[in-house]
């Protein structure tokens, strides 16, 4: 089998994470939103796809900030 | 069926009309003063059925005739004077009320055969192919309908209209070609752009179509999303047409005498001709072709009258040619109604004219001529207070300034002030009656400049009524609307109201927009000769005590005791008189390049006392340095626009004093700067050459993933870059700082030193698109040079400079160079005016909440932190924070 790119190891990727029920429920309420109001990404993109996330999952980004240093980002996985 | 629907739409609408009246009757009660604002409840988009544009027209159209002999409108035509009037003098026969009082009442014609509506076609092409065509049933198995009426119930419940759009199109997308119902075989249907249906490559006619549609059960098309109760398919293919009224289609009368009719008035004449002769051609029996190509032409009438751009028809026209604009046409597009006259507003108390520079008034003051002054005005309601006083603009009249030009009286009666009306008028004036008066300094005003794309492209500033005939705003204010005055025009407005005034004042005028949230420094700075004027002051004047005090004085500072009692003073004390006493400041002056600070040049300002350094650019410029944002910080935005006002003055008064003047005598070089530089570009092109000779030779060094011919250009172009650059460290090194160019240059007034290198030394590479000039002809740029020619001169390099002149090759080079800047510009301006316009749009509801996320207007997150890091630019300083100071503040 051809070897695939992985794009989670290049350097402008940024870390992602998936979030547990907890966490999530915490961030929901933390920000007082449901699932629906939270930016999405798509199941099948390439930078989640070894985090085996589902639909309605949210996901943790870690990105470098030119602002703020490091800072976290949430998306909620969607099928589009 | 259908009837009973159509009588159900019809309860409903009847319905809603008189829920109107009522409230009508309920407004009468009211104030006509007191605003009656109502929340709307809900909006139903629907179709007309035949019947209410029967039931809602006033006339039914018969003849394409407009006028009878006498001009008057003929009955059953299509100006029938039934459907409106446009004509000062009749009167409208359905409501009685004149020209401007009757808005219109719609007609109708009966179409002698059905017509597609092609603003619905896509629907019909749908709606036939997932019908049966035997028994017009969705094909739909019945058992499964009622479980997908429910999950579409349930998707829209929980999605949103748009889920459930999708859900049915899906639906739609995977039909059987099998009737469930009837078991009868489906055919293809296709649609010929743009209104005809085939089946199976078989005509089918409107009729068949709209018979099809009227068996369509209610229940069917509720999957479709469609509410019959508003909206029958077949509705949408028309039987009868509603005329729209007159007064949305008027006539104009040309000079000549002659009527000249709207375009929609045309397009309706013919639809009501071919009807006629359709309707004639029918009754007569005339042979189905004739009949066919008539309908085909009524459909085609219809159709344009809905939209003339329609890609695959023929463009109706005028017969001088020009396109016919109908209805869609006068929707659609930038000069649409909702773009060109919903959205993009024109209004009435503005002045339009070219602007000119006068640093005498204040930064938030505006010039206005005096002939603008006269023309707009400012209403002033009269009360016993101040009769007397208005009286008196009143008695002056429109023709002597500060007159009025009109009064208006409690009824809301507007009247004209003139030399005649006058004395009537200081007769009728008391209380309750408003003055327009004329405008008079101190007034608030908008000032703006297009393009608007800052909150600071639009103003608030005080009227200042000057002679002449522009616009005339402080040159400091130019940076904010990116303004100069090679021949701007600016636009000003003229709030009418109390609330409007008081709003521009404290939300719009020009010290609350000092600080840009932008970058959080200044927008507004010294320029040009006020920077100037200040480098001198601070760097190397002093003069008499009594030249200060006039000085001071002249800018408008009234206490000079800041100023040491001595014979003789410093600048620096000169200009530490404008600063406020407590003030301390430090900061890189331009002159302390690349962190080699001294004495000299660091400013240093110790309780309101400039101790060392220049001002100029980096402390003083809009957009550079913290010493503005400091005092705004400290001061307020009131005192800071004063202070800088100060300084700006301080600036230009030094230099009327002092004297400033250029001449090209100030980019002279002593001779063995000359010989220097002569030296450098020598050596350079001796560097070519050598390069040159390498590269013929084969033993050229490359560059890594370049051709040989690539890395030749490289490097000359290395080589050329590297000999201006040294030509111009040159000048600098040996230029007089004392000529006022170079004052200039170093104080970042204008010009740099580039430029400076450029007029002294040399103009350098001319570079076309990153590379040497390499156009022209077959193997050279001209024709005086040798094909295959790789020396400097023959691709664009100008050795000479501006003063000495430049040699005809090197002239043409420039001038390619230029004209390929210009026409950049010129492509560009217009490209990133869309995008930035496309920007605004997609991000016009952003908001930053409470809780710092950035959201939509539906409330999703955009940002979890506003800029992730939460700060206020335009509370920050220069999108920092100063966390060390912050803290200093706290521990005193």
């Amino acid at each position: 089998m051809k070897k695939k790119f992985d794009v989670t190891k290049h350097q402008l990727v940024p870390k992602h994470l998936k979030v547990s029920e907890k966490e999530k429920a915490e961030l929901l309420k933390r920000y007082n939103i449901t699932v629906k109001e939270l930016p999405k990404i798509l199941v099948d993109d390439s930078a989640i796809e070894h985090l085996e996330v589902k639909v309605d999952d949210v996901v943790k980004i870690i990105r470098q900030s030119p602002t703020a240093g490091e800072v976290l980002f949430y998306r909620c996985v969607t099928n589009g | 069926m259908a009837t009973t629907k159509e009588e159900k739409a019809e309860k409903l609408i009847e319905r809603s009309e008189k829920v109107l009246k009522e409230e009508k009757k309920t407004e009468r009660i009211e104030d006509p003063e007191i605003y009656v604002t109502r929340q709307v409840k809900s909006i139903v988009f629907g179709m007309f059925s035949p019947k209410m544009i029967k039931k809602m027209a006033s006339a039914k159209i018969v003849t394409p005739e407009l006028y009878d002999k006498e001009g008057y409108p003929v009955d059953g035509g299509l100006m029938d004077t039934r459907l409106g009037v446009i004509d000062p003098g009749l009167r409208c026969r359905t409501c009685g009320s004149k020209l401007k009082e009757c808005i219109g009442h719609f007609g109708y014609i009966e179409l002698a055969r059905p017509i597609i509506h092609v603003k619905f076609v896509n629907i019909v092409l749908t709606l036939l192919r997932s019908i049966c065509r035997d028994c017009s049933r969705i094909l739909i198995p019945k058992n499964k309908l009622a479980d997908l009426k429910r999950d579409l119930d349930e998707v829209e419940r929980k999605e949103g209209v748009e889920a459930r759009r999708k859900v049915v199109k899906e639906v739609i997308s995977n039909l059987k070609n099998i009737c469930p119902h009837c078991k009868a075989k489906q055919q293809k249907i296709t649609l010929e752009k743009p209104t005809t249906f085939l089946e199976n490559d078989k005509r089918l006619s409107p009729i068949e179509i709209r018979a099809r549609l009227e068996k369509i059960p209610d229940e069917d098309c509720e999957i479709f999303g469609i509410r019959s109760e508003v909206a029958r398919p077949e509705w949408m293919v028309l039987t009868i047409l509603a005329i729209p009224p007159v007064t949305m289609r008027p006539s104009i009368t040309l000079e000549s005498g002659e009527r000249s009719e709207d375009d929609l008035t045309h397009k309706l004449g013919d639809i009501v001709r071919i009807n006629q002769r359709l309707f004639e051609n029918i009754s007569a029996g005339a042979p189905e072709i004739i009949i066919e190509d008539l309908w085909d032409l009524l459909q085609y009438h219809v159709t344009t009258f809905f939209d003339n751009s329609i890609a695959q028809l023929p463009v109706a026209r005028h017969r001088s040619g020009q396109p016919l604009k109908t209805l869609t046409e006068r929707i659609k597009s930038k000069e649409g109604r909702i773009r060109h006259n919903l959205a993009g507003k024109r209004t009435n108390f503005c002045a339009r004219t070219v602007i000119s520079p006068d640093p005498k008034i204040k930064l938030n003051e505006v010039g206005v001529p005096l002939i603008v002054a006269m023309n707009l005005t400012v209403p002033e309601r009269v009360n016993e207070w101040n009769m007397q006083h208005l009286k008196q603009f009143v008695e002056r009249g429109p023709t002597k300034y500060p007159g009025a030009n009109y009064i208006i009286r409690p009824d809301g009666k507007k009247k004209k002030i003139t030399e005649e009306t006058k004395e009537a008028a200081l007769e009728e004036l008391q209380p309750g009656f408003i003055v327009e008066r004329h405008l008079m300094d101190g007034d608030v005003a908008v000032f703006n400049r297009q393009p608007s794309l800052h909150r600071m492209s639009m103003m608030c500033h005080y009227v200042k009524v000057l002679p002449g005939k522009t616009l005339r705003l402080n040159p400091a204010v130019c940076h904010p609307y990116n303004a100069d005055f090679d021949g701007d025009e600016m636009n000003l407005h003229i709030p009418q109201t109390e609330e409007a005034r008081a709003e521009a004042e404290i939300l719009m005028v020009v010290q609350t927009q000092l600080i840009s949230p932008r970058y959080g420094l200044s927008v507004i700075g010294c320029i040009q000769d006020a920077i100037s004027g200040n480098f001198l002051l601070t760097r190397d004047l002093s003069m008499p005590r009594e030249e200060a005090l006039d000085i001071l004085f002249s800018v408008g500072v009234e206490d000079a005791s800041k100023l040491p009692r001595k014979q003789h003073v410093d600048g620096k004390e000169v200009f530490s008189v404008v600063l406020p006493d407590d003030f301390n400041f430090s900061g890189h002056s331009r002159l302390c390049k690349g962190g080699q600070c001294n004495e000299k040049t660091h400013v240093v300002i110790k309780d309101g006392k400039l101790i060392s350094g220049v001002m100029d650019k980096a402390n003083l410029g809009e957009e550079s340095g913290l010493m503005l944002r400091n005092i705004h910080k400290q001061y307020g935005a009131d005192a800071t626009l004063e202070i800088l006002e100060k300084i700006f003055q301080l600036g230009t008064a030094v230099l009327f004093k002092h004297g400033f003047t250029v001449g090209i005598a100030d980019t002279d070089l002593p001779t063995n700067a000359q010989e220097k530089i002569a030296e450098v570009l020598n050596k350079a092109e001796q560097d070519v050459q050598d390069l040159i000779m390498q590269f013929r030779a084969g033993t050229l060094e490359l560059l890594p993933g370049r051709t040989v011919e690539e890395s030749l250009e490289l490097r000359i172009l290395e080589v050329l870059n590297k000999a201006r650059n040294r030509a111009g460290n040159l000048v600098e090194e040996y230029s007089d700082k004392k000529t006022h160019t170079i004052v200039m240059a170093l104080s970042g007034a204008r010009g740099n030193y580039l430029n400076l290198a450029q007029m002294a030394a040399t103009v350098g590479q001319q570079a076309l698109r990153g590379r040497r000039i390499e156009k022209g002809y077959q193997g050279r740029t001209l024709s005086c040079f040798k094909k295959g020619d790789l020396s400097p001169d023959a691709h664009g390099f100008i050795r000479s400079g501006f003063k000495k002149g430049l040699s005809p090759q090197e002239f043409f080079f420039g001038s390619i160079t230029g004209r390929d800047s210009l026409m950049d510009t010129a492509f560009r301006t217009p490209k990133s005016g869309y995008l930035y316009r496309r920007l605004a749009n997609a991000m016009q509801d952003l908001k930053v909440e409470y809780d710092l996320t950035v959201r939509d207007a539906t409330k999703k997150i955009i940002q979890f932190r506003y800029g992730e890091d939460g700060i206020d630019v335009s509370r920050s300083q220069g999108g920092k924070l100063n966390v060390g100071e912050i803290i200093n503040n706290m521990k005193e």
